[in-house]
């Protein structure tokens, strides 16, 4: 009883063909490619008024170079946050929830930013190693310190991801249960357990927005140090 | 026209075997068909002057049904629904 609560995390297969696959392809028909008219549909604006919004916001911080990562990042938000958010619905199958999915998005792109910092400006990518201002005796274990944050950096993206998604949709499954299961027994706890899960409905539907934002933010951050 | 250019909706009862034999199943041609059904489908109802909620609603209806569909085997079993 207590592990059938992780089964809907694993992906199910029908004919060969596992769900993740449609899931991970799904969100690209909710974004209509551009057509040569100038006033396109009302879907189209909007996106394109929103995916305006996201580059504007990533590309202030940071420099000519790092315009070129305009496209991979406003890509990778996108994706994001269309799959957390189809995640919500019923019965369907989040991929972000998988730790290989997202540690095979944030390990690579990570490591982009560690090499393009090392190989164009080494000195004050390794500079970053030490806090201006630290006292002499404190540098050794500080820089040992420093390192260990910066090699944690895709594990911690690639886990918070999914330990959110995954909570998220645990509680949501644990409370409908109990929900269902108090109906027949004491309605008016059964009322209020719907409240709860109304409420914590509309908290996932903030997460699944604000997770997609962060990773993609910490990205960001992670470029400007190293271009 | 001739039978292999007519869409689906077009071909006559009597003549959907022939249809369907007709029919190209090779990855290209399953891809393209793909392709045309979804094309309908957003010109039909997303790519419209004044649209509303109502197309996106309905991919996402489907594709709710869909999911529903791979699911099955996994929530048939599901300990205490089962009795239900």
């Amino acid at each position: 009883m207590n592990l059938s609560f992780f089964d809907q995390f694993a992906s199910p297969c029908l004919m060969g063909i596992p769900l993740i696959l449609i899931s991970t392809l799904f969100p690209s028909l909710l974004i209509p490619s551009r057509n040569n008219r100038w006033l396109t549909n009302r879907l189209s604006t909007l996106q394109s008024w929103f995916i305006n919004l996201i580059t504007k916001q990533l590309m202030i911080p940071l420099n000519k170079n790092g315009h070129k990562w305009a496209l991979i990042l406003t890509s990778l938000m996108t994706f994001l946050l269309l799959i957390n958010l189809l995640g919500l619905l019923p019965y369907t199958f989040t991929p972000t929830t998988q730790l290989s999915m997202n540690m095979a998005l944030a390990i690579p792109l990570w490591l982009a930013t560690l090499l393009t910092g090392l190989r164009n400006q080494p000195s004050a990518s390794l500079g970053h190693l030490l806090p201006e201002g630290t006292p002499t005796p404190l540098i050794p274990a500080l820089i040992l310190i420093e390192t260990t944050s910066l090699l944690i950096r895709p594990l911690a993206l690639g886990v918070r991801l999914t330990a959110n998604l995954t909570a998220g949709h645990l509680l949501i499954q644990l409370i409908a249960t109990a929900t269902s299961t108090l109906l027949p027994i004491m309605p008016t706890i059964s009322i209020l357990t719907i409240l709860i899960l109304l409420l914590l409905t509309i908290l996932e539907v903030a997460v699944a927005m604000i997770q997609a934002y962060v990773f993609v933010l910490l990205l960001s951050l992670y470029l400007q140090e190293n271009i | 026209g001739p039978l292999s250019e007519q869409r689906l909706m077009d071909v006559r009862l009597g003549h959907l075997p022939m249809w369907l034999a007709i029919c190209d199943f090779s990855p290209q041609g399953l891809l393209g068909g793909v392709q045309k059904a979804w094309s309908s489908y957003y010109n039909k109802y997303i790519n419209v002057k004044r649209g509303g909620p109502a197309g996106i609603s309905m991919l996402l209806a489907g594709y709710c049904l869909l999911s529903y569909g791979w699911n099955y085997q996994h929530i048939s079993k599901i300990s205490f629904l089962v009795s239900m």
